[in-house]
């Protein structure tokens, strides 16, 4: 233990110690989450999104679905988005949430969903009724349905994702990016040249940017909540737990990356190979419903997806600790797989 | 006196390369032991390996006896040819951090004062000059009290200056009683530290001994020594010949070995050769390796 918090404490006063890396920890984060509060806070967009229930993802021809759709008033402007919905609870809590303005399920029932709290949802609705042609056919044919819940800005669906990517590049290149230039400039070679361990070695590195995260996204969470009152309703102690296990997947993967990597030429094109499929693919800035369903999957394997998804249950649902136990898990696994690897392929030296 | 370690037909081959070539050697308890060499002849492989940072292709490496364990890792002291520490902590820091690391330590205190840091101990590593920076390496070699101390070129890149007070530095510390292994290219610096010689070339051991044994055992002679250019015309057969003892002709002088130096000078005298720049000497090290190898130390 002494080894490790003595290493833990040298990496740590490296960290605060270099102003250049303090700054932009806290300020990079922020100024993002400030830039898009600005920019969608106008709520300019013109686009309404139509769910439809689908048994196979598929595309799906709105007109085929609600006649009104497709004649009068719809047939410019606004434009529609149709997206395809497979998962049934998950359509319904975006209605809820306002990300859809109405969730239609075309099968023998003919309902459709619609938040009596959003304007744009029951605009589109009135949009519908208000097509005299339309009007009856959609009153007899379908069965209106309501889901009530507060509206999400797209700041308070973005935030979880900007928390997690502060993490992603804070874990990738604070802790890889850093042992491989550990390697190169012979720092690891004098610390193989003690009784050491490479275990307590890599064990104390986490730990010491877990502990450096854990507190630059705390400070990064009040100050942004300060300026832009983002919507958290679910438990604050969950979400720190999210946070450790996502943090140390992360850090585990960079680990990983950093085993035998002694060129920091490659460990930055290896990092951006990592970083770059989990900052446009895990949801960080928009959802993949509607992405083609082998996107989907593939996602899957990103740990930021489960990180991103976990914190963003919990801040806008409500979440509880059996809602986000599945990636609570796979974070976990992830963490054991890539930690594991990492032990046994560490190399002090480069050969 | 007792070998405190031994080195058996020591090999490590890099693909086609054999760098270190069947070396064998011991080094008694107590004393100084170089490994003397141009670059390229295998001395840091060699050293790496016995440190146990590089694995070796073939051969055997006792300490005390006994092969290598988690005792050799606690009771040694190795500071590295090039060693980068991190980046923003301070002299005191590095040294306290190291020292945690083991679980045998010497006080930071004595540290200080025997590697003269008093001076830089809240400037940031990173931030020390060459001499500075030796000295701390040499106090993180020494925060574990070892029994034998490791050294790779320490004072390659010093100037004349920082190298003697390192000298004196290393002197200290075998008065200490410590086993000492140093890898150098420096004449000057293997004769005045050593107790013993290992000297290599092209991966292989081409003798192994005292200094002074090992001048004894090669030379039975002295030599004259003259500037080129105060040898007019040193290539021309007639001066060449009107020597008795056969001349050397290198890079920097004119060397003649000789038995009977009055009768060299006389030689030289008669046929009108400026003697502005000559010394008489005993051979060197360098003459040793230069007799051995055919090159000199620093190519």
């Amino acid at each position: 233990m002494k080894q490790i918090f003595a290493l833990w404490m040298a990496r740590n006063r490296e960290y605060y110690r270099d102003k250049g890396s303090l700054f932009w920890s806290f300020i990079a984060t922020p100024l993002i989450v400030i830039i898009l509060a600005l920019a969608f806070s106008s709520e300019s967009q013109k686009i309404f999104h139509v769910g439809v229930l689908s048994i196979a993802p598929t595309t799906v021809d709105a007109s085929k679905l609600i006649p009104t759709i497709s004649s009068g008033i719809f047939s410019n402007e606004p434009t529609i988005e149709v997206i395809a919905y497979t998962d049934f609870e998950n359509a319904i809590s975006k209605v809820r949430f306002h990300e859809l303005d109405i969730f239609v399920d075309p099968g023998e029932a003919r309902r459709y969903w619609v938040n009596p709290e959003s304007e744009k949802g029951l605009l589109l609705e009135k949009l519908m009724l208000a097509d005299k042609s339309q009007s009856a056919n959609l009153q007899i044919l379908w069965q209106r349905q309501e889901i009530k819940g507060q509206k999400i800005r797209y700041i308070d669906w973005v935030i979880p994702g900007i928390l997690a990517m502060n993490i992603m590049f804070s874990g990738l290149w604070g802790i890889g990016y850093v042992i491989v230039r550990y390697r190169k400039n012979g720092v690891l070679k004098r610390l193989q040249a003690t009784p050491l361990s490479a275990w307590k070695f890599l064990v104390s590195q986490a730990l010491s940017r877990l502990f450096v995260m854990l507190a630059v996204t705390t400070i990064v969470f009040i100050s942004c909540d300060l300026f832009i009152d983002f919507m958290m309703i679910g438990n604050y102690l969950l979400l720190l737990i999210i946070a450790i296990i996502g943090n140390l997947a992360i850090i585990s993967m960079s680990l990983l990356m950093a085993a035998r990597t002694s060129s920091e030429d490659l460990a930055n094109g290896m990092l951006n190979l990592i970083s770059f499929p989990m900052l446009l693919l895990s949801e960080l800035w928009f959802s993949l419903d509607g992405a083609p369903q082998w996107l989907q999957e593939f996602s899957q394997i990103l740990p930021l997806t489960h990180l991103v998804k976990a914190s963003r249950s919990v801040m806008l649902e409500g979440a509880n600790f059996y809602d986000i136990a599945p990636q609570l898990a796979i974070l976990g696994l992830m963490t054991v797989i890539f930690i594991t690897l990492a032990g046994v392929l560490f190399r002090w030296d480069q050969d | 006196m007792t070998a405190i370690l031994e080195v058996f037909n020591l090999t490590k081959s890099f693909r086609s390369l054999r760098a270190v070539d069947d070396v064998s050697f011991a080094i008694p308890k107590g004393s100084c032991c170089g490994l003397l060499g141009p670059n390229g002849a295998g001395k840091t492989t060699t050293i790496e390996i016995i440190e146990n940072i590089k694995q070796a292709t073939s051969g055997k490496i006792l300490y005390k006896g006994k092969l290598r364990d988690s005792q050799f890792s606690s009771e040694t002291g190795i500071q590295f040819q090039t060693t980068a520490l991190m980046d923003y902590l301070k002299t005191r820091e590095v040294l306290k951090l190291f020292s945690k690391l083991y679980r045998h330590t010497q006080s930071i205190d004595d540290l200080i004062e025997i590697c003269q840091l008093e001076e830089f101990l809240e400037t940031y590593a990173t931030k020390l000059s060459g001499g500075q920076r030796q000295r701390l390496l040499l106090a993180i070699a020494l925060v574990n009290d070892p029994e034998i101390l490791f050294l790779d070129e320490p004072t390659t890149g010093l100037d004349p200056q920082a190298r003697r007070n390192f000298w004196t530095l290393i002197r200290n510390i075998k008065k200490r009683g410590k086993t000492v292994l140093l890898t150098t290219h420096y004449m000057e610096e293997a004769e005045l530290l050593c107790d013993q010689l290992v000297i290599m070339d092209q991966g292989k051991v081409i003798a192994d001994g005292s200094p002074s044994a090992l001048l004894k055992k090669n030379f039975n002679h002295s030599y004259v020594c003259l500037d080129r250019e105060d040898f007019n015309n040193a290539h021309d057969s007639s001066h060449i010949n009107c020597i008795s003892s056969p001349i050397e002709i290198r890079e920097d002088c004119i060397a003649i070995p000789t038995n009977d130096v009055e009768k060299t000078l006389s030689e030289l005298i008669s046929k009108n050769i400026t003697l502005q720049s000559l010394q008489v000497r005993k051979p060197s090290l360098d003459d040793l390796f230069l007799k051995l190898t055919g090159h000199h130390l620093r190519e």
